[in-house]
């Protein structure tokens, strides 16, 4: 961030390159073997287009995207789960019509953040129609310290503006260096932040350093402004041992604080999550990959938790979505669970802090 | 050479190089029990040494690396009279010291293998931990139930098998395999002060 962030866009055309990266050069052939494999698996699979028209909040939105998040990609010959399941998303996002003004991806793309891992995530997600937008996530990041991920999808702090609404993308999955004194190798730095529940790595945090670009970046904008935050981890505090978590996040939750309204989406809790902090309405996103169980302690008053998965069907509780923008800045957080009724969070629901369009309550409520 | 003239001549050189022991131990016997731990400690410390893998902390990484909840504190049986002229429940510190140790080894050992693809033989990279972080959303207190995908009341040890055949794409293990031991340890450890409910969906 030395030259001041850059969106991707940007640094890709600087670059003289299409904005979702160098695996355009990649063969095309070992792409195709990957998605005709999970075409088949998905042949059965007829994707839902949801909540069209008005919304439960009564008023068309102004305008809608999509996201994919958390798809924590192996290679495919020794995982090709999660391969087609980053394919069906894709598939999911392609046939929405009308297309969402952008998809954007939430961070996790590779498992442990290897070359050919984040290689094959940029060759599938070059198939999304509408325009592409990245964030990273711990897992992308901590074997070579975000060098790949850089390589392909640019720097991971940026900001842009869409149809009135400032969008900005944080690295929140910043750790303290744990490995120096351990004497930890790339892999097992990796491989300790990869484990959720392993209590050997730091928290998270955004760093005063993005703080600092955070700041400068909202100078310019009124108090009414729109404005939508993404975040790999949540940017509050949930439950500190696996990390749904942001070590700075008061701080940055001050910055934050002298807009009338902002909404801050995150990705790596793999489930539906709403909570309300003031004038922050934050949501979660879904994984691609697998749901996590909901947090022991910490819950935030205002989530209705979705239904428990059921362990026999690899694919529930897992999806992707969409997010209705309304013209305030608020949302409507469409969560598409595979195998599911897709479940919607109204923007009153956040609004009311709960009064109004209460989403519907879990027929199966986890242990 | 018959059996009986094996055992004699193996029970000879038992004799005779326990004899050998003795006589060494009697010439350089330790003056007091500080010495005695002194040498023992060095002989440990060649042993570690000759032995680095064997001889690492893996029971104090593993629990730096994961939550582990303790085993039950039974110190109130060391208390006033309990268990005086019986046999049985005349208990000492190192009665608890061993069983706190040894339960809580099985216990650790299943967070290793639980929190391990390749130790749980998974061939598609997967662990427990991706879907049950500290064991969360495992509740073995609910077994047994019927379970209509198995057609049949499953125990906790058959969901974990059901597990690693599935998600995991490994082989299931035997009841008494000694990683289906530690497994159903570490899970059912994590779960302590649950009240045991079978049958519950």
């Amino acid at each position: 961030m030395k030259n001041g962030p850059r969106s991707d866009e940007t640094t890709c055309a600087g670059r003289g390159r299409h904005p979702a990266g160098s695996h355009r050069r990649l063969s095309r052939r070992s792409f195709m073997q990957a998605s005709a494999a999970a075409l088949a698996a998905a042949a059965s699979f007829t994707p839902v287009s949801v909540a069209r028209g008005a919304g439960p909040s009564g008023k068309d939105p102004a305008f809608r995207f999509a996201y994919i998040s958390d798809s924590h990609l192996y290679a495919k010959d020794l995982n090709d789960r999660f391969a087609r399941a980053l394919l069906r998303a894709v598939d999911d996002v392609n046939h929405l019509d009308p297309q969402p003004d952008f998809v954007f991806y939430g961070g996790d793309l590779a498992q442990l953040g290897q070359d050919h891992e984040l290689e094959l995530g940029a060759r599938i997600l070059e198939n999304v129609k509408a325009p592409l937008k990245m964030m990273v996530g711990e897992h992308d990041w901590y074997l070579d310290m975000g060098k790949k991920w850089r390589e392909l999808f640019g720097e991971p702090t940026y900001s842009w503006d869409h149809k009135g609404v400032h969008f900005v993308v944080l690295m929140s999955v910043v750790e303290r260096d744990f490995w120096t004194q351990r004497n930890l190798s790339p892999m097992e730095r990796m491989q300790t932040v990869a484990g959720l529940d392993n209590g050997m790595q730091s928290s998270f945090m955004v760093g005063a350093e993005q703080r600092e670009w955070l700041t400068k970046d909202l100078e310019k904008l009124p108090k009414n402004a729109p404005l939508i935050v993404f975040s790999h981890s949540p940017l509050y505090k949930l439950y500190k041992n696996w990390n749904f978590w942001t070590d700075d996040a008061e701080e940055v939750q001050a910055i934050l604080k002298r807009f009338d309204r902002v909404v801050v989406i995150h990705g790596h809790t793999h489930q539906v999550l709403t909570n309300r902090i003031g004038n922050i309405h934050f949501h979660g996103l879904l994984s691609t990959a697998w749901p996590w169980p909901y947090a022991p302690q910490g819950m935030p008053e205002l989530t209705v938790q979705m239904s428990r998965p059921d362990p026999f069907n690899p694919n529930d509780g897992c999806g992707d979505g969409e997010v209705h923008v309304h013209a305030d800045g608020l949302v409507d957080k469409v969560y598409n669970l595979w195998n599911r009724n897709p479940l919607i969070v109204a923007k009153g629901y956040t609004e009311s802090l709960g009064k109004k369009d209460v989403p519907p309550k879990p027929n199966r409520p986890g242990y | 050479m018959s059996s009986h003239t094996v055992k004699a001549l193996v029970a000879a050189a038992c004799l005779v190089a326990v004899a050998i022991v003795l006589g060494c131990t009697a010439a350089s016997r330790p003056a007091d029990e500080a010495e005695a731990q002194a040498v023992a400690d060095r002989h440990m410390a060649q042993w570690k040494l000759k032995n680095p893998d064997r001889a690492r902390q893996w029971i104090e990484e593993e629990k730096a690396r994961h939550t582990i909840r303790p085993p039950a504190d039974n110190s109130d049986l060391l208390k006033g009279d309990q268990g005086k002229g019986h046999a049985y429940g005349n208990y000492t510190e190192r009665d608890l010291l061993v069983w706190a140790r040894e339960t809580e080894k099985l216990v650790v050992d299943g967070s290793r293998i639980f929190h391990n693809a390749a130790l749980l033989g998974g061939t598609v990279g997967v662990s427990c931990d991706m879907c049950h972080p500290d064991a969360a959303n495992t509740h073995p207190e609910t077994y047994p139930k019927f379970q209509a995908q198995m057609g049949r009341a499953a125990l906790l040890r058959d969901m974990i098998n059901w597990c690693i055949e599935h998600p995991v794409r490994g082989k299931a293990l035997a009841a008494d395999d000694p990683r289906m031991r530690a497994l159903e340890a570490y899970i059912t450890a994590q779960r302590k002060g649950t009240p045991l409910n079978y049958g519950k969906h």
